[in-house]
């Protein structure tokens, strides 16, 4: 029997500039880099040198507090620089590559034959560890903790997301060798969240896992909110949860003893020419990924979805975890009475602009902040967005007055900041959500740590 | 674009080291007026925002009191004919009475509220919050027509500073602002507020010209009621229901018309600013007070014998259901909440109205005390959801 979780509450946000199923056969980049700005709560120890050759799977830093926890070079080449910001924390260590993409030999064996420990060290030494990720807090899993659960969530609901059973259709034997490996990582149950909408979906093969449907708008895809449905996480829980695409590299990497940092990435948004998907390395450099393929001058370039994306130069890198690359245009203009219009061309959640008229008009947004910051004053409008049994805007103020247990009452191991993410969206208050969630993640693993 | 440079232009006066820089804030408030900034969302989260801000939320409110302002500026005419007897005087001459009426009282309350909230602004330093765009509104909505305008002044400077400022402004206050201007008002002024001459415009003027009508005597249907007029159909020969739900009856401003607020209340809805569960939920209490006093009625209290959907039509009932107690910073934060806030309201309001004879109308009372209580409300439904995800564990463990 299959199992279908239904989830009402949420918001699907209409864009232009949705990638069509094409692979385009993009140049591939010279530069990469990783970027422990990637990593929350990451002290990076940094192990490469300048000048230093690199193949794929060479350490280039390792987590300062967890050393066995190492963090890769996505490409063979040579870096060829470690570039510091302010107190001379790295922002990022660049790797020229060598075009041949050479990998260093890691464990070639079927996972179900290999124990756990085997397995974990097998991730650790190739830096596929990294590609795991537990809850609470969002960040890279500790390899000591034992996880209650593992989850991969087979589907992205944000706008413009990429669908994976178009990136994935050929790779479901290394998705299931991946599959096989993680599941063994936990003595409870790996959980696959599927989109509900979907017919033949090609992850309804999947063994060795708990498949679980989820039927409604964004956030249903995130994987926070799948937790939140099907093992919630409590005081002192960890599950862990990987990305779709990152469950194949692993399989790659025990299919064949090599690491592999593929990511098949769309690139779209409004202000992308014929937008679709490419095949890339993790971490590659955007110079060459989007060369030609935006129009006009005054854009802005986001690694990641227009939700919780981050803002990115056109000369940095692919985030580590980033499945999309969304270019909208810079909403640096004021508009005259802007908010007096009628307002046929705005988006808002609310029915106060004439827009909610052409319900499956797609809108090209730009970033304008659409309003001064004020304080708290709406009321009701984060529950319509947040499909968990939370209460947001209490949680939010208990970070906001930093009091840990009121916190740790409220759910705050149970979100990051994807969950939250739409609420930022329909703010009337405009206010910063996902900086005052990571703020809040943050306090609890320096009050813990 | 002249204007955007024009503005640009004249901001560099007040920039940091320019000789007005003080006046930043003050500029930046009327800045914001002109145009949505052109300021973007940060390097991290979310990119796209809604459309929505304070003041579109604040535009929709006011345009949903359009249709009870305006019925109530024609019904200030047509009390004001009809008290001389004058029941055939034209739609024109009613309305404009009522227009000259009640914008003196819309000017002196914005006047009065937005300066004060200028002069914070200049104090605090910060950019304005919107809030009194609609308190400004309301204000002349809920008071008699002829109170005086210096009243008004004064009560709504009071309930600015400290209802709302010395809270830390917009967002930050426990009473809903333009009801403590009421009460203000009602407990400073009572003369002005409560009793039968109060609620015609130029009632005294009628009356010392001699030219009252006959069976005028100024009082609205609930000062009849209160003062339980001989018995029921003494009381339903002189008002119907009808006529209270239509609004032409002697009362506040805009608070006659149940008809025109319901279509307020549609619009607060449809678009999503106002919470219906709040407005439900005041309309049950009411009735469940109301239906509660029907089943205790005894023979020497008449007023309780008034049918219990009577109530929902007469005073301020529907003005405070829809309009006051929807006041998102003043009500419940959680959803839950909201259904025993406007329950407790409604409840309240009719209780006070019925059985406290100092107080023919209850409505202000009752929204201002579960304004109070709010916090409470929210507490519980907090410590509940906290029990709720513990037990969750302990379910577990079992």
């Amino acid at each position: 029997m299959t199992k279908v979780i239904k989830l009402k509450k949420g918001l699907d946000i209409r864009l232009q500039g949705k990638p069509q199923p094409k692979l385009a056969s993009a140049k591939l980049s010279s530069g990469y880099a990783l970027k422990p700005s990637d990593f929350p709560g990451l002290t990076p120890k940094l192990s490469a040198k300048v000048d230093q050759d690199v193949k794929a799977g060479t350490e280039l830093f390792s987590d300062k507090y967890n050393p066995e926890v190492k963090y890769t070079s996505p490409v063979s080449g040579k870096v060829v620089a470690v570039n510091r910001g302010e107190r001379r924390r790295i922002l990022e260590v660049v790797i020229e590559s060598d075009g041949k993409n050479e990998s260093l030999d890691f464990t070639k064996a079927n996972p179900l034959q290999l124990s756990k420990e085997d397995i974990t060290k097998n991730l650790l030494e190739s830096g596929n560890w990294t590609f795991i990720r537990q809850r609470p807090y969002a960040i890279v899993a500790n390899p000591q903790h034992s996880p209650k659960s593992i989850f991969v969530s087979t589907f992205d609901s944000a706008p413009l997301a990429p669908d994976y059973q178009f990136i994935l259709q050929d790779k479901m034997d290394t998705f299931q060798t991946g599959i096989n490996a993680i599941s063994k990582l936990t003595s409870g149950k790996t959980y696959l969240g599927l989109d509900a909408k979907i017919t033949n979906n090609i992850f309804d093969r999947t063994e060795n896992a708990e498949k679980v449907y989820f039927d409604g708008p964004h956030p249903a895809g995130a994987v926070g909110v799948q937790i939140h449905h099907l093992d919630a996480v409590n005081k002192g829980e960890v599950v862990w949860y990987v990305n779709v695409q990152d469950v194949v590299n692993i399989g790659h990497l025990f299919l064949t003893g090599k690491v592999n940092f593929e990511r098949t990435i769309a690139i779209c948004g409004s202000e992308v020419k014929d937008p679709q998907y490419h095949k890339c390395i993790i971490g590659a450099g955007l110079k060459e990924l989007l060369h030609e393929k935006t129009l006009g001058e005054n854009n802005r370039i986001i690694s990641g979805n227009v939700l919780s994306g981050s803002k990115v130069s056109a000369d940095n890198y692919l985030g580590f975890y980033d499945s999309q690359l969304t270019v909208i245009p810079e909403g640096n203009e004021p508009e005259l009475f802007g908010w007096a219009t009628p307002g046929f061309g705005k988006f808002s959640m609310s029915r106060s602009f004439l827009s909610w008229l052409t319900p499956n008009k797609e809108y090209r947004l730009d970033s304008n902040l659409r309003g001064g910051h004020r304080p708290f004053v709406v009321t009701g409008q984060y529950e319509k967005v947040v499909p968990m049994d939370i209460l947001p805007v209490h949680l939010l103020k208990a970070i906001i007055i930093e009091d840990i247990d009121l916190m740790e009452q409220l759910g705050i191991y149970e979100i990051a900041e994807e969950e939250l993410a739409l609420c930022e969206v329909v703010c009337t208050s405009k206010t910063p959500v996902q900086a005052i969630v990571r703020k809040g993640i943050e306090l609890m693993i320096k009050e813990f740590n | 674009m002249g204007l955007k440079n024009y503005v640009a232009n004249l901001k560099k006066n007040f920039e940091k080291g320019a000789k007005y820089e003080k006046w930043m804030p003050v500029f930046e408030s009327f800045e914001t007026f002109l145009f949505v900034l052109g300021e973007t969302a940060p390097k991290k989260g979310a990119h796209i925002r809604d459309a929505i801000d304070l003041k579109r939320t604040m535009s929709v409110v006011i345009i949903a009191l359009l249709p009870a302002l305006i019925f109530g500026m024609w019904n200030l005419g047509y009390q004001h004919y009809l008290a001389q007897g004058m029941s055939d005087a034209s739609f024109w001459n009613e309305f404009n009475h009522g227009l000259w009426k009640t914008i003196p009282l819309i000017i002196v309350a914005y006047a009065a509220g937005l300066g004060t909230e200028f002069l914070f602004v200049y104090i605090k330093q910060k950019e304005i919050e919107e809030g009194f765009l609609v308190s400004g509104l309301l204000i002349p909505m809920i008071v008699p027509v002829d109170v005086p305008l210096w009243m008004v002044a004064v009560s709504s400077i009071l309930a600015v500073v400290f209802g709302k400022e010395v809270f830390g402004g917009t967002g930050m206050n426990v009473f809903n602002p333009a009801l403590l201007t009421r009460a203000i008002l009602f407990f400073a002024y009572p003369t002005k507020m409560s009793g039968t001459i109060v609620w015609t415009s130029d009632f005294d003027e009628i009356m010392a010209n001699g030219k009252l009508a006959d069976g005028i005597t100024g009082a609205t249907p609930l000062g009849d009621a209160a003062a339980a007029i001989g018995n029921l159909d003494a009381y339903h020969a002189k008002w119907s229901a009808f006529d209270a739900f239509m609004g032409w009856i002697p009362g506040s401003v805009g608070e006659t018309s149940t008809l025109m607020i319901l279509l307020g209340a549609i619009i607060i809805i449809a678009t999503g600013i106002g919470n219906w569960k709040i407005i439900l939920s005041v309309f049950l209490g009411g009735a469940a007070m109301g239906l509660l006093l029907n089943t205790f009625a005894t023979e020497t209290n008449v007023y309780m014998t008034l049918p219990w959907w009577e109530h929902l039509v007469l005073g301020g009932f529907a003005f405070g259901a829809v309009f006051m107690a929807t006041d998102p910073v003043t009500a419940t934060q959680t959803e839950k909440g909201k259904w025993f806030y406007g329950f407790l309201i409604g409840f309240i309001a009719i209780l006070v109205r019925v059985l406290n004879p100092a107080y023919p109308e209850g409505m202000m009372l009752a929204i201002l005390l579960m304004n109070a209580f709010a916090p409470l409300i929210d507490h519980y439904i907090v410590k509940a959801h906290i029990s709720k995800r513990l037990s969750r564990v302990k379910v577990k463990q079992a």
